[in-house]
């Protein structure tokens, strides 16, 4: 048992190597924990933008959503919406907003934990961090096509405004509207962490795959 | 085996990374949703400077030709020309006169911004069509019976340090002797109180510098508080007054209990204007009539009009208000009709009142900026004349009287307290300022406004020699009062000036035998040129008075209502306000609740089902957020019809006494579905409804 936790958790490093060599193994620990600290901030700060440009709107409908909620003029848009037979905003993605705030504190977690796995079995503990991004734009996607596509077709306007995926990013339009989407500081945020923590891998690897290699041929 | 480093950090910071987690997913929604600020694409075009081309000259030059305009005129249209979307830089708020209404009119494009309601029901706003028991139709009762109209004179807009501060406007009903709050947050009438003293009044409304108190002065002398005494006893039983009430700015509602008046001889006191920084805690008044002419043709009498002319002199009304005030306090007053009336003796006694001869029949007392200079216009005499406050302030400390006035009231030595007298022209009437030290008098049998020079420490702001006249600008025509750009307070900004003139004649093309009002906006910016009329303005709406000026963005309107909910008569959020979701009609006996709720493009429920002889109560919420998503709600041969602004609640009362099925629909062109915005009223006659056919 022991045995298997210690391959899985890989050598530790011996501590005159660490007084003379600390730099080279506490690079990844400190780009991991930048990479983290990354993540966590993200939650206060928007990850995607869209504005909806109208004639009876000069000043534009604005929607932000962050990991954990959507705020803007969702009341106004929900009532547009309900014009073309759109399920209101607040239907989508309740899960994935009552849980991402966890979820991030997981990858934090795990990413924290993979500073401390001196093996290749790390970087599954990293996975989720990396691929965060991917998976919020693919779940964004998923969602607004699905409201898209799924359009009440009893609403007043179903004649004039048939079912659509909605632009996720950049210009699209919908009725007398155009679309202008973005992606916000918070997104970005997660993007440089994910970044972050592969470069972190490459130090990681760098500083204990010596030490496995090392501890292998030992046995 | 070595110590793993940082081995027994990971539980502490796991812990600590848990607690931040939870700490976050509660705080942060709310937290950030505040923080939300909005981006702009693009944003405001800059407006390059304008340098014309040869061609684009010419084509200006083309269509300056065909419409048949001089260059005075191209300059006119652009000094006034507001390009879509720009929005103008001061507010006029006028008089409505006898339409009981009060206009607010953007400067310098001299647009019509819209109407506020205030003595008149009026339909778009839903202004007392709120169904039986319409809080709005009860503040228009006086002795139980409906006033559904009134004589708005004079807007007072509210004042700190003698600046306008943009919070509220106050208008008086000369008709009726009432006085309105407005609240202009959202343009709505808030109070209306009615003088249990006096018939009508004139000198409404005016504020001290800080709005403590509004004045109502008083204009044809009756028996205070309703009563009655024949003409015979004009002298003895007549009597004028000025109110002072009490304004409690926090609760944005004058505080009747904390009001009072002063009884005065029964000249007609005209307009009222408070001192302010050297003349603070003064208030002034002029007068005419002192005469006391009590009129008849029909007997024989010279009439009211030649009677009251008879004199050279009237009394301008000097009134120490802080005394009075103290004296109200000091419980130095009679209650007359139930309101507290400091008696003239008091007046006397206290030094709260004295009198300096005026010229003739003045119309009007205006305060300079600086406070030292009480203005009045002569109206029946070619003059201004000029009384200073520290000759009035040394005349009343030396006791310098010319004698007392039949009731006792010390008249001041007019050479003692008189600084200057200007000639103007004929029939001056109102006075405003500007900051380079002008005047500016309105001459209604001239037709013009004159602009004449102000002396003291005014001098040194202008090159013309003190206390003369420096032109007059013609203007169509008979104009009354007159306004300059916050021409009535501590700094008034020298820029536009409204002539209000009271016929329009040849102005416009005919009307019918009614014609509009003519708003003239005249440039005064510049000293050295004319003061050349840029803009005519017909109002066709009713005969305004007064009104005053306000640089627009003092004023800090909502665009909606700050909640979902919220109750305009009590300027908070209503909890009967019906939510999305508690929709619904509740009965109890044959009261019935009606909960609705209104957004784009349908009102809920759609079906209100009641019977014949119910008491109805209508609740309906705009849930809008929307700036400018507004609905109307009708219910036809019930005059119902209210104005449901974005967020508002408004509760209705109606006895449902004829049976029928009523459509009820959105008066407000609201969206591409506004006509399906609509439902039915189903009044069960009683005979079905007793046979067990209850709708619910």
């Amino acid at each position: 048992m022991s045995r298997i936790i210690s391959t899985l958790i890989g050598p530790r490093v011996p501590l005159e190597e660490l007084r003379t060599h600390r730099w080279h193994y506490l690079t990844p620990t400190f780009i991991f924990m930048l990479a983290r600290v990354l993540l966590l901030v993200s939650i206060f700060f928007p990850y995607w933008h869209m504005e909806l440009e109208a004639p009876q709107y000069p000043d534009g409908l604005f929607l932000t959503a962050y990991v954990n909620h959507l705020t803007g003029d969702v009341r106004e848009i929900d009532g547009l919406n309900h014009y073309i037979g759109m399920r209101p905003l607040g239907e989508a993605a309740a899960f994935e907003r009552a849980a991402s705030v966890w979820m991030i504190i997981a990858m934090f977690m795990l990413v924290e934990g993979a500073a401390f796995i001196h093996s290749k079995w790390a970087t599954l503990l990293a996975i989720p961090a990396v691929t965060f991004p991917a998976g919020f734009y693919a779940d964004l996607h998923y969602w607004m096509r699905t409201f898209g596509l799924n359009l009440d077709p009893e609403a007043p306007l179903s004649a004039s405004v048939k079912p659509f995926v909605p632009t996720v990013i950049g210009e699209g339009g919908i009725g007398q509207f155009k679309t202008y989407a973005e992606w916000g500081q918070g997104y970005w945020l997660a993007v440089a962490c994910s970044v972050l923590v592969v470069v972190g891998f490459y130090f990681h690897r760098r500083a204990y795959r010596p030490l496995s290699l090392r501890a292998k041929g030992a046995t | 085996m070595k110590m793993p480093i940082g081995r027994n950090r990971l539980p502490v910071s796991l812990l600590l990374a848990t607690a931040a987690g939870v700490l976050l997913s509660c705080v942060v929604p709310d937290a950030v949703a505040q923080q939300e600020g909005r981006r702009r694409r693009g944003g405001e075009q800059e407006v390059k400077p304008l340098n014309l081309t040869p061609d684009q000259v010419a084509q200006l030059t083309k269509v300056a030709n065909e419409r048949k305009l001089n260059v005075d005129d191209l300059l006119a249209a652009a000094k006034t020309f507001m390009p879509s979307g720009r929005h103008d830089e001061y507010v006029l708020f006028s008089s409505g006169g006898q339409s009981g209404q009060v206009f607010a009119i953007g400067v310098p494009s001299m647009r019509l911004l819209r109407s506020i309601s205030v003595f008149t029901p009026e339909s778009w706003q839903g202004y007392g069509f709120a169904g039986e028991h319409d809080p709005v139709i009860e503040s228009l009762k006086i002795n139980g019976k409906v006033v559904a109209w009134g004589d708005t004179h004079h807007p007072a807009l509210s004042e700190t340090k003698g600046d306008y501060d943009g919070e509220f406007l106050f208008i008086g009903d000369k008709a009726n002797a009432r006085v309105a709050v407005i609240d202009l947050r959202d343009w709505e009438t808030k109070q209306i109180v009615k003088n249990p003293l006096t018939i009508s009044d004139h000198g409404a409304a005016f504020v001290t510098p800080n709005t403590d108190y509004i004045i109502e002065g008083g204009q044809y002398a009756t028996v205070l508080g309703y009563g009655y005494a024949p003409p015979s006893e004009y002298k003895d039983s007549y009597r004028g007054m000025v109110t002072m009430w009490k304004f409690d700015r926090m609760k944005g509602r004058i505080d009747e209990s904390q009001s009072f008046a002063l009884e005065l001889p029964p000249y007609w006191q005209d307009l009222a204007d408070a001192g302010k920084n050297a003349s603070d805690g003064f208030f002034f008044i002029n007068s005419f009539n002192v005469e006391m002419a009590t009129g008849g043709v029909e007997k024989g009498n010279p009439p009211f009009e030649a009677g009251a002319s008879k004199r050279d002199m009237d009394y301008l009304h000097i009134v120490d208000w802080k005394k009075a005030e103290a004296a109200f306090k000091a419980g130095k007053f009679e209650k007359i009709n139930g309101f507290p009336v400091i008696k003239i003796e008091t007046s006397i006694a206290e030094g709260i009142l004295y009198f300096a001869p005026e010229p003739k029949s003045p119309h009007g007392v205006d305060v300079t900026p600086n406070g030292k200079y009480m203005v009045v216009a002569g109206k029946l005499d070619p003059h201004v004349t000029v009384y200073s406050i520290d000759r009035i302030k040394k005349a009343i400390a030396e006791k310098m009287y010319s004698g007392t006035d039949e009731y006792g009231v010390p008249i001041l030595n007019f050479d003692a307290v008189k600084e200057a007298q200007v000639e103007l022209g004929l029939g001056p009437l109102h006075t405003q300022f500007d900051d380079k030290g002008y005047a500016y008098t309105s001459l209604f049998l001239d037709s013009a406004v004159a602009r004449w020079t102000l002396g003291g420490e005014y001098d040194a702001l202008n090159d013309d020699q003190p206390w003369k006249l420096v032109q007059k600008t013609p203007v169509q025509y008979n104009i009354g009062h007159l306004c300059a750009a916050e021409g009535d307070t501590v700094s008034p900004d020298g820029k536009y000036l409204i002539s209000m003139s009271k016929w329009s004649v040849d102005r416009f093309l005919p009307t019918g035998p009614l014609l509009p009002q003519n708003f003239q906006l005249l440039d005064i910016a510049q000293p050295g040129t004319t003061m050349p009329v840029i803009y005519d303005s017909p109002i066709g709406v009713g005969e305004p008075h007064y009104c005053q000026m306000i640089k627009a963005d003092k004023l800090k309107t909502w665009k909606v209502y700050p909640e979902v909910g919220w109750n305009p008569h009590t300027q908070r959020l209503d909890a009967n306000a019906p939510k999305k979701g508690s929709e619904g009609v509740v009965r109890d006996g044959n009261k019935v609740t009606v909960n609705m709720t209104a957004v784009r493009s349908h009102f809920s429920p759609e079906h209100v089902e009641i019977n014949e002889g119910d008491e109805v109560t209508w609740r309906i919420t705009a849930i809008e957020t929307a700036q400018d998503a507004t609905h109307g709600f009708c219910i036809g041969g019930y005059n119902v019809n209210l104005s449901l602004e974005p967020g508002e609640y408004v509760e209705f009362r109606f006895t449902a006494d004829r049976a029928g099925t009523y459509p009820f629909y959105c008066t407000e062109f609201c969206s591409a579905l506004h006509l399906e915005m609509m439902g039915y009223l189903h009044i069960k006659p009683k005979a079905s409804a007793q046979a067990g056919n209850s709708p619910d």
